[in-house]
């Protein structure tokens, strides 16, 4: 076991032992087991004793406080240097804390939270896991916007002023920039599986590359969360959150809807459980977005005008009568 | 087969302290820019296309007519389109013109995000908070009625149609065919309004984005496409259209009043 695997370990350890091996701390402690992998992040259990990232004790004590580098205040930096502003607690409760360090050519957020984790706050609770922009583990709020830390370039970042990192403000927080998503999960367990037509006379399902097209592009979502965490509906109403199911799982909701083998009809759902009328349209989730799906475009708003079909469309519903009486 | 009867509704985990400060946003850009800009321009918009509507008069000079006006189906219009209206409509007849291409504008999926940002704040911009505590969207009167956007899309097609027979009749002139500035000018209306009225998305569902399977339904596979390829644009097409109908309307006005002169090209 590392000192990150165990991170009371970890925080007892004086300060002259990070300067000693940054590296090695930094690699361990930020590594997904000890931070929170998604998977287990999503699974209550897993959230509420998250090793590294969870325990009250070192969030009541965000180590950074007492490291070299660490301050609470503004300060003056060199054209050299890079200033972040870490949120760091917990549960309880927590302040932005500034760390200051060299800036590197090249690097992402993502590599200045790591190089703080590794010299500056050893006990810096940061999720991560692929570095590629693909797994959607390191999603935060960078100087106020969403995104993912391993994909947002410090050079395409304000030089002149500090970087503002916070955790996702739509979900509950486990400790400094970890949430905990498990609203997203309890919320997919309500999706109806998928329901494919009997399959053909030789025992196969066929489908043409254009009645795919569409629905590929849903697969695309990492499930970084970033669309949930900047919807309003759920991120400024708490209490939308039993009644709505958020971008992510309108989009899930619309690949099976659209997919052309699929036979069930989730349109009364959709609108009687799954809260697709508190959409407004304001499109945050596709800007956020970080694998460019067209989220309002092309899962939400269709899905909104499938709903219609059934419920509003004045011409639809004489069709429906016509056809049954045929 | 429709899911919701026998769709199990699992509880989901709501309250919990969330981090970050309790701020309205930790964004230092300029993301006031943008609504301020949509409440400038949807508010000029709107003050000039009250203004034009309801002063009756300078809509038509042979041979244009103001697409505010347009189709004339009033007993009391200057130019005598389609008076399906009787005489006991005594105000403007650009009134019973307009409640179509304001609700169609007004519903449009478009629109929404416009003035859902900018007006009502709710968001202002993405990650800024909502300006009202309480939020119900779409689901309660009177913004559940947005989902009847089709059938203003409906009535859009319709008004896309006479658009275009006056940009024809606007090259007919009194002493026979001809072109003048006006004419290309209510032509372009006639295109960007097409524009804006078949990208929409409620057009782009009725095409074919209702269907499965496209391979099924070629023809409808065929036109979704040319709508998804024209949708991406609905937004410039929205702006282009309402800045161009008021332009066209100003400059139907100022020649008929006098004020300038039409310049004919043939």
């Amino acid at each position: 076991m590392t000192t990150a695997d165990n991170p009371e370990q970890a925080q007892e350890q004086p300060s002259t032992a990070i300067g000693t091996s940054p590296l090695s701390q930094a690699t361990a402690s930020a590594s997904p087991g000890a931070s929170g992998s998604p998977g287990a992040s999503g699974s209550p259990g897993a959230s509420g004793s998250p090793g590294a990232s969870g325990s009250p004790g070192a969030s009541g004590s965000p180590g950074a406080s007492g490291s070299p580098g660490a301050s609470t205040g503004g300060s003056s930096t060199t054209s050299s240097d890079v200033v972040m502003r870490i949120w760091r607690g917990d549960s309880v409760g927590g302040e932005f804390r500034e760390y200051r360090l060299p800036s590197q050519p090249g690097e992402v957020v993502l590599d200045v939270v790591h190089r703080i984790q590794a010299t500056q706050a050893n006990d810096l609770a940061v999720r991560w896991n692929c570095k590629a922009g693909k797994c959607g583990s390191c999603s935060a709020e960078i100087n106020g916007r969403p995104r993912l830390m391993c994909m947002t370039q410090m050079a395409h970042l304000p030089a002149d002023e500090p970087v503002t990192v916070a955790p996702m403000r739509t979900f509950p927080i486990i400790r400094d920039l970890v949430t905990d998503v498990a609203f997203n999960y309890e919320m997919a367990r309500r999706v109806p599986p998928f329901k494919p037509r009997p399959r053909e006379a030789d025992g196969t399902h066929r489908m043409a590359q254009r009645d795919v097209d569409r629905v590929q592009e849903f697969h695309r979502c990492i499930e970084c969360f970033l669309c949930q965490d900047v919807c309003h509906v759920i991120r400024d109403h708490e209490e939308n959150k039993p009644s709505y199911a958020g971008p992510r799982l309108l989009v899930r909701y619309a690949s099976l809807e659209m997919h052309p083998l699929d036979t069930d009809d989730r349109r009364s759902l959709l609108r009687e459980q799954m809260g697709i009328g508190y959409c407004n349209i304001t499109k945050c989730c596709t800007e956020v977005c970080p694998e460019h799906i067209k989220i309002t475009d092309n899962a939400i708003i269709p899905l909104k005008e499938r709903v219609v079909d059934r419920s509003y469309d004045p011409l639809g519903w004489v069709g429906r009568k016509i056809s049954r009486r045929s | 087969m429709s899911t919701i009867e026998e769709t199990q509704v699992t509880p989901v985990t709501i309250g919990g302290t969330r981090g970050g400060p309790k701020v309205r946003t930790l964004r230092k850009d300029r993301w006031w820019l943008a609504p301020v800009a949509t409440v400038a321009g949807l508010s000029t918009f709107v003050a000039y296309s009250a203004w034009a509507a309801f002063v009756n008069s300078d809509y038509y000079h042979a041979p244009y007519l103001s697409p505010f006006y347009s189709p004339c189906v009033a007993s009391n219009c200057v130019y005598q389109q389609l008076p399906i209206i009787g005489t006991w409509w005594r105000i403007s007849p650009a009134i019973i013109v307009l409640v179509f291409p304001l609700g169609f504008r007004l519903t449009c999926y478009y629109y929404r995000k416009a003035y859902y940002r900018s007006f009502w704040w709710a968001p202002p911009a993405c990650g800024v908070s909502d300006a009202r505590s309480r939020y119900t969207g779409e689901t309660r009167f009177p913004l559940i009625w947005q989902n009847i956007h089709r059938w203003f899309f409906y009535f859009g097609v319709i008004f896309v149609v006479f658009l275009g027979i006056d940009a024809v009749h606007a090259f007919d002139f009194p002493n026979g065919w001809g072109m003048g500035l006006g004419s290309l000018i209510l032509t372009l209306d006639f295109v960007l309004l097409g524009l804006y009225t078949f990208s929409c998305h409620a057009c782009r569902h009725l095409c074919g984005g209702q269907v499965d399977q496209f391979s099924k339904h070629p023809i409808r596979y065929r036109a979704w496409r040319t709508v998804s390829k024209l949708n991406p644009n609905h937004q410039l097409f929205a702006w282009l259209s309402l800045f161009w109908v008021a332009f066209t309307d100003l400059y139907v006005r100022l020649v008929a009043s006098g004020a300038i002169r039409d310049p004919r090209f043939f």
